[in-house]
């Protein structure tokens, strides 16, 4: 109701072909089409792998988040508790092995068994359990494709992390030719990894749109659209296409002035992953004040694209084991995540942070009170932390939200009208 | 001897129950010109800290001494209890003995734990270290390596760098503590009615609190007084427990759980400092011999995602080889780890029917009656089933 007729409609048109699209491979796949699949994660994938054997890449979260969003994940969920994981698991996981033992079957398509168990480890603690968990009820190989953490001062990875990394990334294509009988063609994988180069590029400059002000889209909410794309179709030419439409799309409305809303009244800084069951929901909550995202670290889980990575074609291998170290959120501390959002706040232009808590993620949200407080006492950003869940239903109580963002938008424009006051 | 053995007992149930900073400093000044690098759960190389003229001491959360008054604005409700905790002692001026602190990847609160710890204790610099979660070909070198990056920031924090000489030295003294830890286990497995679970459990964490000699010292005048206990077998039935790798339960806990009948054979209680099966190679190639010893003669854990076989066949294993009749899960409570494990745990025992249970604990928890209630039942249904 607030938005703006035809507001990214083309992009959101060609977001659906594509994943319908890519839903009906899988559900194919499930139905024997003899296309090979391999289960992988969304933390800095390296789907540009993946892709160069033809392998289907299928990403157990991001089907959890369609679940979530259509909700149709807590029956699965319960599933899950039953055979023995507990209330307190991370959902995404309980959604998809309920789903998993359960049919395999979703509104939005069939997820085919896996040819691969590929744990790209990067961050993400609980991926280790997650997959080893699959791997125990189905009889596909398994990898572990360990990324050390983040752990030096400098932030950067070592000489022998990007060693480490780039020799498992060959037993992974040595495991992927056994699995589908092909040779690796580094030519192919040249390409893909081109194709990723310039989403990535182009992605990145969609980003950089919503230093505008308005912002064109946003950053928390919309992203999503461009999200799903960019982990599932990676390194393909109709992604490549997709992005470039997106970004045509977007700049028209950034130099229109057009925005999400009829008014910016508040640009903010959203950390932390989206209550997928209630998205609507939690997003007319900040619609209401006139509260736009301009930046969100959520965003940044699958790349970090807005600080100049980009995948190079000349070192395929080398610059899949970067961005899989280095160039994405959840491979970085904790402290280096503060410093991401002190960026935004600073170069996207924003008023306020606020910290979405999920239960789920602890990756995301354990220590997020300390997050809270280096910004308000140390750096004296005004910040909200509200906490639900990203997939579970369960957790999101309504109204304790709603009270919690209308007090904190109602201090933030008592602030302002008195610092209107005083400049008069 | 034997009352000699239990004072032994009465001074690690003391030193556990002295608070945290008290003993830290006393184990500082009682060594003096050593530096002390405060270990967070699950295992630390802790030869590394040794062979550089360092003092490792371990630092397992806040036990159900000290209240929360600080920490819990900083880590949510969901979040384990050892996090806070750990955090809390800092809050509190509790660590100010420590010169280092040192984290590894075990779960993602732990993880930010490492990075709130740097913010909010300047003076205290965090090592984290990343080991291996791919126990493939590629681990070795990678592991080498990481054990030379810790080294490099241990020498310079000491000032004092490890040398091969001090590493086989500190490699033959941890064999030789970790050795008398297993042969306590052996004990309580063979007879549990000579060892019970609270007094091995104070024996071993206390080593995690003193230095490794006097550690050593400790056991070795306890193992033979204890072996000679004269003490009866109860009708108990015997039980393996598992899922307390980090957090750890509080003793009243354990000896609650034993009194309800059972007598626990074997457990994951301070994992990390017994992490081995058998001997780190005491020649050759020292940090070679660690890593090795980590990839290929380390106990398994819901930390450690060793994919060459299926963490529940280990615990099958053992429940076999110890003649064990039933398992405990006891997991501390949002411990995301030890809850996953559960689920395959208990479906590989409910294959193998072998009877288990599961519980959950808090290291704080005072209340233990319901416990002992469940155990009680639990116990009862196997016994007169
Ligand atoms: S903990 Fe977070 S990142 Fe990890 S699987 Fe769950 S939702 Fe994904
Ligand atoms: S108790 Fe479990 S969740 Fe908590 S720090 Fe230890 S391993 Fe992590």
């Amino acid at each position: 109701m607030n938005e703006n007729p035809g507001y990214q409609e083309q992009m959101h048109l060609l977001q659906k072909e594509m994943m319908g699209r890519y839903y009906a491979e899988l559900t194919a796949a499930a139905e024997g089409s003899g296309q090979k699949s391999a289960y992988m994660l969304v933390s800095g994938n390296p789907v540009e792998l993946v892709r160069a054997f033809d392998l289907l890449p299928v990403f157990p979260e991001v089907n959890a988040l369609q679940l979530a969003v259509k909700k149709q994940a807590l029956p699965f969920i319960q599933k899950a508790e039953e055979m023995g994981y507990s209330i307190d698991n991370c959902a995404y996981v309980k959604a998809d092995i309920g789903c998993f033992m359960n049919g395999r079957k979703t509104p939005f398509g069939t997820i085919p068994l896996p040819q691969l168990i590929l744990c790209n480890y990067v961050g993400c603690n609980v991926y280790l359990q997650w997959f080893e968990h699959l791997a125990e009820y189905d009889p596909a190989p398994v990898f572990n494709l360990d990324i050390p953490f983040v752990r030096t001062d400098s932030g950067e990875p070592s000489a022998e992390d990007v060693t480490y990394v780039v020799r498992q990334l060959e037993d992974l294509v040595a495991l992927c030719e056994r699995i589908t009988g092909k040779k690796l063609d580094r030519e192919k994988l040249r390409r893909i990894v081109e194709l990723s180069g310039q989403t990535g590029e182009l992605w990145s400059k969609i980003k950089a749109l919503t230093q505008r002000s308005p912002s064109p889209f946003d950053a928390y909410f919309d992203s999503v659209t461009l999200m799903a794309p960019l982990y599932c179709l990676r390194g393909t030419e109709e992604c490549l296409r997709f992005f470039e439409t997106a970004y045509a799309e977007l700049l028209a409305k950034a130099e229109a002035g057009v925005g999400p809303l009829p008014e910016e009244r508040f640009r903010v800084v959203i950390e932390g992953p989206p209550p997928w069951p209630y998205l609507r929901t939690f997003r007319d909550m900040f619609s209401k004040w006139g509260a736009v995202a301009v930046a969100s670290t959520y965003s940044t889980v699958g790349g970090l694209w807005e600080f100049g990575f980009r995948h190079d074609p000349d070192r395929p291998m080398e610059s899949i084991a970067s961005h899989m170290l280095q160039w994405n959120l959840t491979n970085r501390n904790f402290l280096q995540r503060y410093e991401q959002i002190r960026r935004y706040l600073e170069e996207w232009s924003a008023d306020a942070l606020v910290i979405h808590s999920v239960k789920s993620c602890r990756l995301f949200s354990a220590g997020q009170g300390d997050m809270r407080e280096y910004f308000t006492k140390e750096l004296g950003i005004p910040t909200l932390l509200v906490e639900s869940d990203i997939e579970d239903p369960r957790y999101f109580s309504e109204a304790q939200i709603r009270n919690r963002v209308d007090a904190f938008f109602e201090s933030l424009e008592h602030k302002r009208a008195v610092a209107a006051q005083t400049t008069r | 001897m034997t009352e000699a053995v239990q004072e032994s007992i009465e001074r690690c149930r003391e030193l556990l129950a002295a608070p945290f900073g008290d003993v830290a400093g006393a184990l500082k000044r009682d060594h003096p010109g050593s530096k002390l690098v405060g270990c967070f759960p699950v295992y630390t190389p802790a030869e590394l800290i040794h062979a550089s003229g360092a003092l490792p001491i371990g630092v397992i959360g806040g036990g159900n001494q000290i209240e929360i008054a600080h920490a819990d604005s900083r880590f949510q409700s969901f979040v384990c209890s050892i996090v806070k905790s750990s955090l809390e002692l800092g809050l509190t001026q509790r660590l100010e003995a420590l010169d280092a602190m040192l984290f590894h990847s075990i779960c993602d609160p732990a993880r930010n734990l490492a990075s709130v710890f740097k913010r909010n204790f300047p003076g205290i610099p965090v090592e984290y270290l990343h080991l291996p979660q791919n126990m493939g070909p590629r681990a070795d070198g990678y592991l080498v390596a990481e054990y030379r990056r810790l080294l490099l920031a241990l020498g310079e924090l000491t000032g004092t760098p490890a040398t091969d000489a001090s590493l086989k030295r500190s490699i033959a003294l941890y064999n030789r503590a970790r050795g008398l830890v297993r042969a306590l286990y052996r004990l309580r497995s063979e007879a549990p009615e000579k060892l019970s679970a609270a007094d091995c459990y104070v024996l071993v964490r206390a080593g995690t609190l003193i230095s490794v000699e006097e550690h050593v010292a400790m056991l070795e005048a306890a193992l033979p007084a204890l072996d000679a206990r004269p003490a009866r077998p109860k009708d108990r039935i015997r039980v393996v427990l598992e899922g307390s790798f980090c957090e750890q339960p509080p003793l009243e806990l354990l000896e609650r759980i034993e009194e309800a009948g059972c007598y626990l054979v074997d457990d994951d209680f301070l994992l990390g400092w017994r992490w081995f099966r058998s001997d780190v190679r005491p020649h050759g190639d020292p940090l070679r011999a660690m890593a090795g010893a980590y990839l290929h003669g380390s106990v398994y854990s819901g930390v450690k995602h060793d994919l060459r076989e299926p963490k529940a066949k280990h615990l099958l294993d053992k429940v076999r080889e110890l003649r064990a009749d039933a398992v405990l899960i006891l997991a501390a409570k949002f411990c995301e780890p030890a809850l996953f494990d559960y689920a395959l745990y208990r479906r590989a025992l409910d294959a193998a029917a072998i009877p288990h249970l599961f519980l959950e604990f808090e290291e704080k928890m005072w209340i233990f009656d319901h416990v002992r209630t469940e155990v009680e039942t639990f116990v009862e249904s196997m016994l007169f089933a």
